[in-house]
């Protein structure tokens, strides 16, 4: 076990699997002799050479083409979108070519890509670096999305998104990089050293995709939320000296249902957040989801908790930000309603 | 047409229905007039390329010139017999959806060298990612018709199990990759598997087509720059049939500047070859992939031809250009102009152009009855709907499970209220 930051515990999943299967390369902007602008391939190159490790054209759109190609003819790339903000002008290759083309040939040919991003905000980062597109692509079909929220994680589910034959859109929360983040941009800055998922074994190991996770047991109400949110509701949910269930479902698609609905099931009051915007979010999603197969449990209406349906503004991102007051609001509601 | 003017250029199709076929924007040169530079030569010993016009067979129907490939005469039979069995296989399969048995087909009459000459200038190994329009190159690899009609007839044994609209073919093993209904979207994965061959440190290189229409997609641009900068082994072709539907190729941008000169624009040589001269389109291709398999880069190839059919099923060309334009088109015919040669070189015959031809329905139609027999879009059989949920990811997911169940009960529950 080693201590390391989330930017360290993904920088050795990619290490790991470099070292241990030839056929993962890994290519976009800044990602070779620079290291990417927050440092995840760093050192790479030198220990990989410029053919597995490529700096690539500002191109989204042809790093993905590429990588698609590459992976027909037996690579495993691993294609780095420096912003997620950036990932439109390759939308196109994603969701007609990447996510279908084994559907396409009958799976004759598949298409295993990784396509790793950094995802929203509370960076000061404006509305083109502060976005959270997950549910774009969880409305695809044949993607799988996944979204770490510590070191742990990270490596863990990065290296099983560059195993799995199927292609793998993989946002890392970019507030998460450096230490877990509960939502106060005002307190001090913690490490991930004071985080039990900072421990980060050094070797080879995985993440299944498709697991949530029970990240705070309790009795009173579920909160069910991923990425930047995860640290963000369970301190909401101490400050308001609950007994939360908080779950990070960890992948968006597949979606783990049977630990939500079980956790629903028991508690019979449910809030629901993530930092994207709320209309047709993927919270949308889970609300759809819990009302099919707990309505008979539920205690009170499920709360929703989002970003609001603007884009995100740099001068107001804490205004923006569904920070701890926004979700003990909800809680609140959840818990008050008879 | 509205009297306004204004200083917005719009590009005019050279003539419309009811008009007179003009083709006196085309740049021709003489066949035998342009010199072939050695495949490894600097990019500025190449630039005549992009705005000449290639071309071997001359109106004696004698091969001149440097570019000529030296092929052998059984050789220019086996191009021939790929070429008019593409034009067959598709004047049938284009009768058969007219007849109701397919619901779309893509006809490639007057583009069969364009396929076909690439296809036969490549190795079997080398990886083809073909557009909608290349149903000769799967000749040229050996597919077998049959495979192919069920692909067009969403059967039993449909290669794409019956998710593809008709002619989006694949085949793993021929080395031919899945024909996409995007746009341009194969130009740069060509060139990600060609830069995994170089990668790989592999022979093999890739080769992909698109049309003069496409050019205008960012896919195409995306492709240029990323074989440039890692001097990608592929070969990237246009083929320029001067029809995007109803569009004529000025709104891609061909009106000032040909699509091969996109190329140099990138540092990459570009080729303008006559389309419809087999020879012509085989001594490109062979000199491209020599470029690309000795390590010297990409290449850019346009392919001057003309689309004499429809887009496709879907549309009526008297409605946009003039009948007899096709009969215009001064590059004539690549079946007929390699016949010609053949026979001018003296081992061919009208009665043996016959036989070939008979041959060729008679394969079609064996072909035909027999995919037929493995079901049909419209009378079946086809696959379990069951199977629509397969291929989504490789394992199925638990989301997908759910909903083949509720699928599968709502087909017992249709069949008992049928009884």
């Amino acid at each position: 076990m080693t201590q390391m930051n989330m930017i360290q515990a993904l920088n050795s999943a990619m290490d790991v699997m470099m070292a241990k299967d030839a056929s993962v390369v890994t290519m976009g902007e800044d990602v070779g002799y620079f290291g990417g602008v927050f440092r995840v391939t760093d050192g790479l190159q030198r220990k990989y050479g410029q053919h597995r490790v490529l700096d690539s054209p500002i191109a989204e759109g042809g790093i993905v083409a590429t990588a698609i190609g590459m992976s027909v003819n037996g690579l495993r790339p691993v294609a780095e979108i420096q912003f997620a903000d950036y990932i439109y002008p390759a939308y196109d290759q994603i969701v007609s070519e990447l996510a279908r083309i084994r559907y396409r040939t009958g799976g004759e040919f598949n298409a295993p890509v990784t396509i790793r991003t950094p995802c929203g905000g509370g960076i000061r980062g404006g509305q083109t670096h502060s976005q959270s597109p997950e549910a774009l692509f969880a409305h695809v079909c044949g993607i799988k999305v996944v979204m770490p929220s510590n070191p742990y994680d990270a490596k863990g589910l990065l290296i099983s998104s560059i195993e799995d034959d199927d292609p793998v859109v993989f946002f890392e929360p970019k507030r998460l990089y450096n230490g877990p983040f509960d939502g106060d941009p005002h307190k001090p800055a913690v490490a991930w050293s004071s985080h039990p998922k900072g421990d980060v074994p050094d070797g080879h190991y995985r993440v299944p995709i498709g697991t949530a996770e029970i990240v705070r047991p309790g009795k009173q109400v579920t909160v069910i939320t991923y990425g930047t949110m995860v640290h963000v509701c369970i301190a909401a949910a101490e400050s308001l000296g609950l007994d939360a269930e908080v779950i990070d479902i960890r992948t968006i698609v597949p979606l783990d249902e049977e630990t939500i609905v079980r956790s629903v099931k028991k508690t019979g009051r449910c809030v629901v957040a993530h930092e994207a915007t709320r209309f047709a979010g993927f919270g949308a999603e889970i609300l759809a989801t819990i009302q099919e197969e707990c309505f008979w449990h539920l205690e009170a209406p499920i709360q929703r908790v989002a970003g609001w349906d603007t884009p995100y503004p740099h001068a107001f991102e804490w205004e923006y930000f569904p920070g701890q007051a926004r979700v003990a609001a909800a809680l609140k509601a959840t818990m008050e309603a008879k | 047409m509205s009297a306004i003017r204004t200083r917005l250029h719009v590009p005019q199709a050279p003539a419309r229905p009811g008009e007179k076929p003009d083709f006196s924007y085309l740049q021709l040169s003489p066949a035998g007039a342009m010199k072939r530079p050695d495949p490894n030569a600097p990019l500025a010993e190449t630039e005549y390329l992009a705005n000449g016009l290639v071309r071997v067979l001359g109106d004696d129907h004698r091969a001149v010139g440097q570019w000529d490939p030296h092929l052998a005469p059984s050789d220019l039979e086996l191009g021939l017999r790929h070429m008019m069995m593409t034009r067959v296989y598709d004047d049938r399969m284009h009768r058969a959806q007219r007849q109701g048995r397919t619901t779309f087909y893509i006809k490639s009459t007057g583009e069969e060298a364009v396929s076909v000459a690439a296809g036969m200038a490549l190795r079997p190994t080398d990886m083809l990612f073909p557009g909608y329009r290349n149903q000769g190159l799967q000749i040229v690899r050996g597919r077998k018709l049959v495979d192919l009609m069920c692909q067009l007839l969403s059967n039993s044994r449909d290669m794409c199990k019956g998710r593809q609209l008709p002619v989006m073919y694949h085949s793993k093993e021929a080395r031919l990759f899945s024909i996409s209904g995007n746009l341009a979207t194969q130009f740069p994965q060509a060139v990600g598997w060609a830069m995994a061959a170089a990668i790989k440190n592999e022979d093999d290189i890739a080769a992909t087509w698109l049309g003069d229409g496409s050019t205008a997609e960012a896919d195409f641009h995306y492709a240029l720059l990323f074989a440039q900068v890692y001097r990608a082994p592929v070969i990237l072709n246009v083929v320029n049939n001067q029809w995007a539907i109803s569009t004529f190729q000025a709104f891609a941008g061909g009106e000032s500047k040909s699509f091969a000169a996109r190329g140099p624009g990138y540092g990459i040589p570009g080729i303008r070859v006559d389309g419809n001269d087999f020879l012509a389109v085989y001594a490109v291709t062979q000199w491209a992939a020599e470029r690309a398999r000795t390590g010297a880069g990409p290449t850019l190839i346009e392919h001057v031809t003309y689309r004499a059919a429809p887009h496709s099923t879907s549309d009526d060309p008297s409605r946009y250009r003039p009948k007899d334009e096709p009969e215009a088109w001064p590059l004539g015919d690549p079946i007929e102009r390699l016949k010609s040669h053949l026979i001018a070189l003296g081992g061919w015959s009208e009665e043996r152009e016959a036989t070939l031809a008979k041959q060729c329905e008679e394969q079609v139609t064996a072909a035909w009855r027999e995919a037929m027999t493995y079901g049909t879009l419209t009378d079946g059989p086809q696959l379990d709907p069951d199977t629509m949920f397969d291929d989504i990811f490789k394992d199925l997911t638990p989301h997908l499970a759910k909903q083949r169940r509720q699928l599968a009960a709502e087909r017992a529950k249709a069949e008992k209220k049928d009884k």
